[in-house]
């Protein structure tokens, strides 16, 4: 199948499962026995029953349920995911707001674990068994098995409280502005804006949740990679390479890290849905205000309609980018588009 | 035995899936009978001597209530053991159901059963458990029923295509040939032959199972404050970030316990995969 007609099958089927996410956002928001009328009126409004039959009829909650979820949906086709019942404010507009914090973060985590994983993996397999290799391995093994919490703390303790090499919490130091939005990314729209001084303090900022959230990924892709690259390393094209007497660098760099790529492109999917999730806990610690701490405040409160819309924001951006990566993989791999 | 023989041979060979094996298991034993070897109660309180680093008296320091952290980290595993079980175990039932349904019946029942795993499996698992932990309100059943909801459809896509690469065998249809009734079938001839991978695969996933949980209850979606329990206590630390003992070391017992289920699993799949296992030994 060519590939621009296998993209296309992929977006339709995409459609249903979008479908699926906004009923299942749907049914976890209202089939659960918590009261969101209690837990936002507060005691002594919720005990007054014009208040509370305002409140249901305001949110729509006095309908039955199918009629809430026809209402939601048609909202939702029209781009409206209502009003958070926290902050008064259109969803829509504060997860456009909290969104590109969480891209900043997440990108500079899969770019962590991308350059130092393959970099471990490679190392790793091709001094195979020497001290070296022990030493990645131990360090990929902590990666997979330390909780991403535990090391933010710890992280947060050493490198800003002990020895002061990143800056405490936080985006940006508490004293400077914000850069003008454009895109929303600290790090571009200081750039933008010529602010060097910003764009140092906000790449400060990022270097220790960057990486404590890639540290997962960083272990999992350092320990595929050397896997891969010792299965490619023993095949017969790199003894040819070797044999015609070309370098040992180009070597592995050009023959051999080329194809033992190919499965960790295929985790990278994987991977950044753990960065998602590893966000609610990162962006917990570090006071990041991107949508992993928006998630987490509006879980806390039973904000519902805030729930429903970051729950179902988070799944499409994780189908999309699993989408990108086997597209991704098609085009790396000529003999999948065939299927 | 053969496979034991395999596994033994593999061990001598494999010292770290060893390591993770004896970690494992005294774990496992340590949270059987705690009271043995911690040296207070978790709950003990001496608000005297709160906040004091490790010593002699306690060697992992105490609290800001002055409970003894050692004692505290020895009985977590009472509430993260068999909360990780208990997960791994109701899913596996739920997966295996929906699963075999999936595959042995296969037709529109698959298709509806296949798309719903996939809606299930686009978000990203804690996510999903948070709302739902959020919405029932924070306990350790809860918790523990969160995250059977996202834990399912990975058992269930595991035991479909089992099912349906054993469904496939000559034996099978023998088995139909002779008479046997579908149920028959499923349950006495195909099944019975899906166990061990999944089984593997289960007890490996008893470790990310715990990672999860203590995550919820990190974010304080799990058991009640005072309760002796990994993710809790490390929460705890925050706010006493001098006193880094109080998030230290229940962390590191959450990474100890991890690291043994990725030690096994790693040294398992070098047994049971032989394509690794000629990489290995090369």
């Amino acid at each position: 199948m060519p590939l621009h007609l296998y993209l296309v099958r992929r977006i339709l089927l995409m459609i249903p499962l979008v479908f699926g996410i906004s009923l299942m956002a749907f049914i976890v928001a209202n089939t659960i026995p918590a009261d969101p009328t209690a837990a936002n009126l507060g005691e002594r409004a919720a005990a007054d029953p014009e208040i509370v039959a305002a409140f249901q009829r305001k949110w729509g909650l006095d309908q039955p349920i199918h009629i809430q979820y026809v209402t939601y949906v048609k909202n939702l086709l029209h781009g409206d995911l209502g009003i958070s019942i926290q902050s008064r404010r259109p969803i829509m507009e504060e997860l456009a707001r909290y969104l590109p914090a969480t891209v900043e973060l997440a990108t500079a985590g899969i770019l962590v674990s991308l350059v130092a994983g393959v970099t471990f993996g490679v190392i790793s397999a091709v001094w195979r068994n020497r001290p070296i290799d022990f030493v990645v391995r131990i360090l990929s093994l902590i990666g997979v098995s330390a909780p991403v919490f535990w090391l933010a703390l710890i992280g947060q303790l050493v490198l800003y409280r002990n020895l002061g090499l990143v800056p405490g919490p936080g985006r940006l130091d508490i004293v400077l502005t914000a850069p003008p939005t454009v895109t929303g990314l600290y790090v571009i729209d200081s750039i933008l804006a010529g602010q060097w001084h910003i764009l140092a303090n906000a790449l400060a900022h990022l270097i220790l949740p960057a990486l404590v959230l890639g540290a997962f990924s960083m272990g999992l892709i350092a320990r595929i990679t050397r896997s891969s690259m010792l299965e490619v390393l023993s095949l017969d094209y790199i003894t040819t390479a070797r044999s015609k007497g070309l370098r040992e660098h180009l070597v592995i760099i050009r023959h051999a890290l080329r194809n033992a790529l190919m499965p960790v492109v295929t985790i990278i999917g994987l991977a950044y849905g753990n960065l998602l999730s590893g966000a609610v806990l990162t962006e917990t610690i570090f006071a990041w205000g991107g949508i992993g701490l928006y998630a987490y405040n509006s879980a806390r409160t039973l904000d519902f309609p805030a729930i429903m819309g970051v729950s179902m924001l988070i799944a499409i951006l994780f189908i999309t980018i699993n989408l990108i990566v086997d597209m991704l993989y098609c085009w790396l791999d000529p003999r999948i588009r065939v299927d | 035995m053969k496979i034991l023989k395999v596994i033994r041979l593999h061990a001598r060979r494999n010292p770290l899936m060893f390591v993770g094996l004896v970690i494992c298991i005294l774990w496992f034993a340590v949270s059987l009978a705690p009271s043995l070897v911690a040296p207070y109660g978790p709950l003990e309180q001496n608000i005297r001597k709160r906040l004091q680093p490790p010593s002699a008296n306690h060697l992992f320091g105490t609290d800001q209530l002055g409970r003894d952290i050692l004692s505290r980290v020895l009985y977590g595993g009472r509430i993260s053991l068999p909360a990780g079980l208990l997960v791994v175990v109701s899913a596996a039932i739920v997966g295996t159901v929906m699963g075999s349904v999936a595959g042995y019946i296969g037709g529109a029942w698959d298709e509806i059963l296949m798309r719903i795993t996939e809606v299930f499996m686009s978000f990203p698992i804690i996510i999903l458990a948070m709302a739902v932990t959020a919405a029932l309100g924070p306990s350790t059943i809860n918790a523990v029923i969160a995250m059977v909801v996202v834990w399912w459809p990975n058992y269930a896509r595991i035991i479909r295509s089992l099912v349906l690469s054993v469904k496939a065998n000559e034996y099978v249809q023998a088995s139909r040939a002779i008479g046997a009734s579908r149920t028959y079938i499923l349950f006495r001839t195909i099944l019975p032959n899906c166990v061990a991978p999944a089984l593997v695969m289960a007890t490996l996933d008893i470790g990310n199972a715990i990672l999860i949980f203590a995550s919820l209850s990190f974010l304080g979606l799990g058991p009640e404050p005072s309760a002796a329990e990994w993710g809790r206590m490390v929460a705890d630390g925050i706010d006493y970030f001098d006193q880094w003992w109080l998030s230290a070391f229940p962390g590191i017992a959450i990474f100890t316990i991890i690291l043994s289920f990725n030690l096994v699993g790693d040294g398992l799949r070098d047994v049971l995969d032989p394509r690794m296992r000629k990489a290995l030994t090369r």
